[in-house]
C-alpha cells in the first residue's frame, strides 16, 4: 500500500519502508533518531528526496493537499488554529461519536482550545484526522499523554481503521504497545532503518 | 489670495539655533551626557538638508528624466534598508532586502506616476519638483506599512507554526492555512494610515499642509493637496503591504504546500 524508497532528508535515510493494506508497522528508536522526521517526510510536510507512493500512485502525481488527505500525519502535540474545539472540525456531527468514544463530553464543542489538557488535545487531534477518512495514518506517539483506559480506546480505533483496510505507521517508545498494535517493528538508529522481527 | 512666502535669512537661523545651544548648555550643566549626541545630530541635520538642497537645486535646473530616476531609486533604496532594520525575523539571503524593497518600489512608483500623470500633471510629468516630494511622502508611509506587514507575517507564522502545519496535514492548501496570518499582517499594516486619516486636521496638522501654508498657499488649495496626498498614501500603503505580505507567503511556503520557516534567517 505505502511504499517508501531511498527516502533522504538531512538527518535521515536513505530509508526503505513498506506498509501493506491493513497493516500497522511500529517505528521505534531512541529520541532524536529521526522518527518524527520520517513521518513528516512521508506526509510531505518537509522536503525530502526519494520515491513515496500509495497504491502505486507516486505522491508527485497529485497535489500535496490531496496526498496529505490520503496519508494523514497526526503530531504528538496537535496544533490548533481557531478558538473553540468545534472550529477545528469540518463536520462536528460526524465527529461526535468518535469524540465521545474517546471519553470527551458531547458539550466540549464550545470549549476554548486553551482549556484543553494535553491528553484531550491528543484525543481530539486524532478524532479530527479520523473523520476525514484517510487511507494511511502516520501516528507520532498518539498516546504519550493518555491514561491506560484512553490508550485502549485509541488502540481500538486504530484497529478498526486497519480492519477497514487502512495502513498505519505508529511511532511509539512503549515496547508493550508495539507488541499489542504492530505486526512489524522498524528501528531507526541515527537516521537509518533496520527491520526487527 | 496667495500671500508671498516670508524668506528665512541666515541671521534668522542663527537666532533660532540659540535654542539648540541652550539645550546643549543645559545638558552639560545637568550632566545628562547627551550633549555630544545632540551636537552630532544637529550638525548631521544641517549637513544632510544642505546636501539635499544642493541636489534638488541641480535636479530642478536640469529637469532630466535620468537623474530624477536616479534620485528616486536612491530614495527607494534607503527606504528598503529602513524596512530591513525593522524586521525582527528576516528572510534568508537576498530576499530579506529584496522583498520589502521590491514591494515598495512597485507600490510607490505606481502611485506616484498615477498622481503625476492623472492629477498633478506638471510639465514635463516627471518634473523633479513634483515627482520627488510626492514620492518621498508616499515612500515614507508605504515603508511603515510594508515593514509592519512583513514583521507581523513572519512572527505570526513562527508563533502559529503548529496550527498551520496541523491544517496542512489535514489537507488544507497553503492559502487556506496562511489566511489568518495574512489577514492580521494586512490589518496591522493598514492601521497607521487609517488612524492618521481619522486624526488628521483634529489632532495633527500634516507637515505638507503646514509647509504650504507657511509658503503662502491658500488654505483651500493646501487642504485639497493634503487630501490628495492622503489618498495616494492610503493606496500606496495598501499596494505595498499586499505585495510584501503575499510575496512573503510565497517565499515562506512552496509548491508542495509546505511551511518553509527554514527560509527565515537563523
Amino acid at each position: 500500500m505505502l511504499r517508501v524508497d531511498d527516502l533522504v532528508r538531512p538527518g535521515l535515510g536513505p530509508l526503505r519502508l513498506h506498509v501493506a493494506a491493513g497493516e500497522c508497522v511500529a517505528v521505534a528508536g531512541p529520541s532524536g533518531s529521526g522518527k518524527s522526521l520520517l513521518l513528516r517526510a512521508v506526509a510531505d510536510l518537509d522536503p525530502a528526496d526519494g520515491a513515496v507512493s500509495l497504491d502505486g500512485a507516486g505522491r508527485e502525481s497529485m497535489a500535496a493537499p490531496a496526498w496529505r488527505r490520503l496519508v494523514a500525519y497526526v503530531a504528538t502535540e496537535p496544533g490548533w488554529w481557531a478558538d473553540t474545539v468545534r472550529d477545528h472540525f469540518t463536520d462536528w456531527a460526524r465527529a461526535l461519536p468518535l469524540v465521545t468514544r474517546l471519553g470527551l463530553p458531547a458539550d466540549c464543542a464550545g470549549w476554548p482550545v486553551t482549556r484543553l489538557s494535553t491528553g484531550e488535545r491528543q484525543r481530539l487531534g486524532l478524532a479530527r484526522t479520523l473523520v476525514t477518512q484517510p487511507r494511511m495514518l502516520l501516528l507520532d506517539e498518539p498516546t504519550s499523554g493518555l491514561d491506560d483506559a484512553a490508550t485502549a480506546v485509541v488502540e481500538e480505533l486504530v484497529a478498526e481503521f486497519r480492519a477497514d483496510g487502512g495502513g498505519v505507521l505508529w511511532v511509539t517508545h512503549d515496547a508493550a504497545q508495539r507488541a499489542r498494535v504492530a505486526s512489524r517493528v522498524v528501528r531507526i538508529r541515527a537516521g537509518r532503518a533496520e527491520e526487527a522481527a | 489670495m496667495n500671500a508671498a512666502a516670508i524668506p528665512v535669512s541666515n541671521l534668522d537661523l542663527a537666532l533660532a539655533s540659540m535654542l539648540v545651544v541652550a539645550n546643549g548648555a543645559l545638558a552639560i550643566v545637568l550632566r545628562l551626557r547627551i550633549a555630544g549626541a545632540l551636537a552630532v545630530a544637529t550638525v548631521r541635520m544641517m549637513l544632510q538638508l544642505t546636501l539635499t538642497a544642493l541636489v534638488l537645486i541641480a535636479l530642478f535646473r536640469t529637469v532630466s528624466p535620468l537623474w530624477t530616476a536616479v534620485a528616486a531609486t536612491a530614495m527607494v533604496g534607503f527606504a528598503g534598508r529602513e524596512i530591513l532594520a525593522r524586521q525582527e525575523r528576516r528572510l534568508a539571503g537576498w530576499w530579506a532586502y529584496g522583498l520589502g524593497t521590491g514591494a515598495m518600489l512597485l507600490a510607490a512608483s505606481l502611485v506616484t506616476i498615477f498622481a503625476l500623470v492623472g492629477q498633478v500633471q506638471p510639465d514635463p510629468w516627471y518634473h523633479p519638483r513634483w515627482a520627488l516630494p510626492l514620492l518621498g511622502m508616499i515612500l515614507g508611509n508605504t515603508m511603515t506599512g510594508v515593514a509592519l506587514g512583513l514583521d507581523t507575517l513572519t512572527s505570526r507564522l513562527a508563533r502559529d507554526r503548529a496550527g498551520i502545519e496541523a491544517q496542512l496535514a489535514l489537507g488544507a492548501d497553503r492559502h487556506e492555512a496562511m489566511r489568518p496570518a495574512a489577514r492580521q499582517a494586512l490589518r496591522t499594516a493598514l492601521m497607521p494610515i487609517i488612524n492618521a486619516m481619522a486624526a488628521t486636521g483634529l489632532v495633527s496638522l500634516p507637515g505638507m499642509m503646514t509647509g504650504q501654508l507657511l509658503a503662502g498657499a491658500d488654505p483651500e488649495q493646501a487642504v485639497r493637496y493634503q487630501i490628495l496626498v492622503m489618498f495616494l498614501i492610503a493606496g500606496g500603503t495598501a499596494a505595498g503591504a499586499l505585495a510584501a505580505v503575499f510575496g512573503g507567503i510565497y517565499r515562506l511556503t512552496d509548491s508542495r504546500h509546505r511551511l518553509r520557516l527554514d527560509r527565515l534567517a537563523g
